[in-house]
């Protein structure tokens, strides 16, 4: 009779799981490169784009935040080979995390672009900035370091969404889990450490997260 | 000759699997997030802290380990449940944990001077919270609860890897015998748009009679 959990056991495939987990992690960076300038790119687009564009990039953010992620995986695994694009599995992972999370991004960037008071815009026309300067130089500078928080946020639950790259054969923490579990028929300790692996990380995060809000609460901004 | 409208059916039993997963977790995840939002405002210890715990960790670890921790680790402990149980076990402890940081945010939300100024009429503190602050707060919760609602219902796709037969995976099953991947990934990808867009919908709908509401009150 096995004990309920066998520590030794345990220790054992910290190490196989460690490298697993960094397997996660790339992806989740990966992909949170893809969503932090594609979703900038969906928010200015649609704020500023001209009207047929703002439309779509407008529709792109709404369909893609009402979809399941795990579907979206699976459209890009299956569907992008058909039209000749051959990616890698976990490239093909890394993008759909991050296409994902660029709709949530551009929420994000939309909420800190609406914050910047109108008068900036008003400041800016005056000394006779065009558009594109007055976005680039005054408004975007304004709008971002408030929302990096909220980036840091959906970066957290990008990587708890990571293990879903199991479906399409990436063999990352949770995968490396089950693997472990159906050679040894043991699935407690491999899930338990992974499951305390993703809540480690998560609080671990979140704790930075908290850290890059206080310190981006400059003396006299506006929030 | 076989063509996409001949798995339609299929799909639409899915969908209704779908639809019943998302109302049963949702129906368990609103109580329990009012309760443990609720429970960790609670000036006991023996209250607070175990609240903390379910939140923490079902916020801090990812659905799918949540999801195959109770499917493969709870038979080892002789609780063996049926994968469809499990779905919306975890399901509904997953977004119960969401809700309750909606609840507590909400709470926090409503201004000291309302407590103050209950404090000042001589209320209890229960009189205090179900009268004064839970009513004030309720409104600032509906919005994040819709798109909790919509969390729910993309979170059902998961639960097609512990073999319950939901849309996803009738669609996986299909696309393996008939390989028309991209007429059916479109299908359900426009399937769960159309429910996620009733569901924000219909949270508009009661925002707005809430308003109303209170506005004619």
């Amino acid at each position: 009779m096995s004990p309920i959990f066998d520590w030794p056991f345990a220790l054992r495939i910290v190490p196989p799981l460690l490298r697993a987990l960094v397997v996660t992690v790339e992806a989740t960076v990966a992909g949170m490169l893809l969503a932090v300038t594609f979703g900038l790119l969906l928010a200015v687009v649609r704020r500023f784009g001209p009207k047929p564009l703002a439309r779509i990039a407008g529709f792109v953010v709404n369909f893609v935040r009402s979809t399941p992620l795990l579907v979206q995986i699976y459209f890009l695994f299956y569907v992008a080979p058909l039209g000749g694009v051959m990616f890698s599995p976990f490239a093909t992972g890394a993008l759909a995390l991050g296409l994902h999370y660029s709709a949530y991004c551009a929420e994000v960037y939309r909420a800190g672009i609406e914050g910047v008071p109108q008068s900036q815009w008003d400041a800016a026309s005056a000394l006779n900035f065009s558009r594109a300067h007055t976005l680039t130089r005054i408004i975007l500078p304004q709008a971002i370091p408030p929302v990096v928080p909220a980036l840091g946020n959906y970066l957290i639950a990008m990587f708890k969404d990571a293990p879903m790259l199991s479906v399409i054969t990436v063999v990352e923490l949770l995968q490396e889990g089950k693997i472990i579990g159906s050679e040894t028929f043991r699935y407690t300790e491999p899930l338990t450490l992974v499951g305390a692996m993703f809540l480690l990380l998560s609080l671990f995060s979140a704790s930075g997260v908290r850290y890059v809000e206080r310190r981006l609460r400059l003396p006299g901004a506006v929030r | 000759m076989n063509n996409w409208t001949s798995d339609l059916a299929p799909l639409l039993k899915g969908l209704a699997v779908t639809v019943e997963l998302t109302v049963c977790a949702g129906a368990l995840a609103i109580p329990l997030g009012l309760l443990a939002g609720y429970a960790r405002r609670s000036r006991n210890r023996f209250v607070r802290v175990p609240a903390a715990c379910y939140v923490e960790v079902f916020r801090g670890t990812s659905t799918l380990v949540q999801l195959f921790w109770f499917y493969y680790v709870l038979p080892l402990f002789g609780l063996s449940l049926p994968a469809v149980a499990v779905g919306i076990a975890v399901l509904a402890l997953n977004a119960g944990a969401y809700g309750a940081e909606i609840v507590r945010g909400a709470i926090a939300a409503v201004p000291r001077e309302q407590y103050e100024a209950a404090t000042a009429l001589n209320m209890t503190r229960s009189q205090m919270m179900w009268r004064i602050i839970v009513p004030q707060a309720v409104p600032a919760m509906l919005p994040p609860t819709g798109n909790l609602l919509i969390e729910l219902l993309k979170n059902t796709a998961l639960v097609s890897l512990i073999t319950i037969n939901e849309l996803t995976s009738n669609a996986q099953i299909l696309r393996a015998e008939s390989l028309r991947t991209t007429e059916l990934f479109c299908i359900i990808l426009v399937m769960y748009y159309a429910m996620a867009t009733l569901i924000s919908t219909g949270m508009r709908r009661v925002e707005w009679s809430f308003a109303r509401s209170r506005r004619g009150a």
